[in-house]
């Protein structure tokens, strides 16, 4: 305990760079999804490649591609983007599939009244078909928020920095202490997390509560 | 430097498909330490999950606690059961079999507990006891799911299993973290090599189990998976 309380600062600190390389490749990976998985949708053909495309990108291992990075993006090996866009192609690959699925399943009726009405495509996307969406979709990058923050600690073996670093010097230190508090952090964060987007989505979707009133 | 010679030359010099630290040898161990951590993680998740989904009781609780199971990171279970447990095969199974565990887990149990309740009803209106309802009828009908789970567990298992490595044991991952050790373009090119190892051997895995996952399923079930139903 007098670890942790001596190393607050220093636990914070890796928490934050933790976060940090988990959480962005969420937001982008969703950005990126979301068109995608409008794409999967409105074509079977589209559906069906962008689908195997995505099980076999989830096919190739973290540590490998994070290794592999460097060489397609030209950058430098302990550049923190490595990590960033290997959690973002895992987060694409799992949440194509979600947004696909969210969006065949808003009723035909809801986007036929919607075009009765005079909703032009567009429009109608983000304001009928995206919202109804919303449930199946935080399910997807729930899962794929506690999937990366459990990844993110993976690049401490090739110096990324991140809680991971609480086990590598654990390890090289042989000190039990740092790694099971290093563990709780990870543990913690990944149900933080998942508790905000739970109640992030509850708060996107109130008629579900309305109709459950 | 270019790095796909450099990968290219790693990979095609006989040197490294040779002796007790070449290519072949690591890529045994690999599948050793993955076979074993699967075999473990089967045994746990596979009854568990047919009892809870057979008796309908515990299920929430069941997928609840394997998704927190899945937030738990590999390499500090690996180095925390390494400084309790000491060098060996053990601390690298424990993290790997604590990382199969939640998909065998969730795919017996939603594959038993999505079984219709009225294929279930006429098995016991026929006279069935529960132990030819469970391995008569659930699941076999389960038996996609199921192997799904374990298929997605396979992948996972081959892909950390690198970590092995950091603790001074064999594997794939000896080429990522002895390159990365060495600091040198040398070193990362062999990096390279061993994640492009670790990729191939994870996308042969995948489609060994696609094929047994097709063969392994019952003709009745893929006929009505497909509706189109060939069969007649």
């Amino acid at each position: 305990m007098s670890w942790t309380n001596k190393h607050w600062g220093e636990i914070w600190s890796l928490a934050q760079v933790h976060l940090y390389l988990s959480l962005l490749p969420v937001l982008f990976g969703l950005i990126l999804a979301i068109p995608l998985g409008w794409l999967a949708c409105r074509s079977r053909m589209l559906r069906g490649f962008l689908l195997s495309v995505s099980g076999v990108l989830y096919t190739i291992p973290s540590l490998a591609l994070v290794v592999v990075m460097p060489i397609l993006l030209g950058t430098d090996i302990l550049d923190p983007v490595n990590m960033i866009v290997t959690l973002t192609v895992y987060t694409i690959a799992l949440l194509v599939r979600s947004v696909a699925d969210a969006l065949s399943a808003v009723p035909t009726e809801i986007i036929a009244s919607a075009t009765a009405m005079g909703f032009k495509p567009l429009r109608r996307f983000f304001t009928v078909e995206l919202p109804l969406a919303i449930p199946v979709l935080v399910a997807g990058v729930r899962v794929a928020t506690v999937a990366n923050i459990s990844l993110a600690s993976i690049g401490a073996l090739i110096g990324l920095g991140g809680l991971g670093q609480l086990f590598t010097d654990g390890f090289q230190r042989n000190f039990l202490t740092e790694v099971v508090v290093g563990v709780i952090a990870c543990v913690l964060l990944a149900v933080l997390a998942d508790t905000v987007l739970l109640m992030l989505g509850r708060i996107a979707t109130p008629w579900a509560r309305a109709v459950r009133r | 430097m270019n790095w796909f010679s450099a990968i290219g030359d790693f990979l095609s010099s006989s040197a490294n498909w040779s002796g007790g630290d070449g290519i072949p040898i690591r890529l045994l161990q690999h599948l050793e330490y993955t076979a074993l951590a699967l075999v473990f993680a089967m045994l746990i998740g596979l009854p568990v999950g047919a009892v809870v989904g057979h008796t309908g009781r515990g299920g929430f609780l069941l997928v609840g606690l394997a998704n927190y199971l899945r937030a738990l990171p590999s390499v500090g279970l690996l180095v925390l059961a390494f400084l309790a447990i000491g060098l060996g095969l053990v601390p690298p199974l424990i993290a790997l079999i604590i990382l199969a565990v939640p998909p065998v887990l969730a795919g017996t149990y939603s594959g038993i507990a999505s079984v219709e309740a009225s294929v279930v009803d006429a098995a016991r209106g026929v006279g069935m006891r529960w132990y030819q309802v469970l391995f008569g009828v659930e699941i076999p009908n389960a038996l996609p799911l199921i192997l799904g789970g374990i298929r997605s567990a396979a992948l996972q298992v081959v892909a950390t299993a690198t970590i092995a490595a950091e603790v001074a044991l064999g594997g794939l991952g000896r080429f990522i973290i002895d390159g990365y050790a060495e600091h040198t373009l040398d070193g990362y090119a062999q990096m390279a090599a061993g994640a492009v190892l670790v990729a191939v051997l994870a996308l042969l895995v995948d489609g060994a189990f696609a094929l047994v996952q097709r063969f392994a399923v019952s003709p009745g079930l893929r006929a009505h998976i497909q509706k189109s139903g060939g069969r007649t």
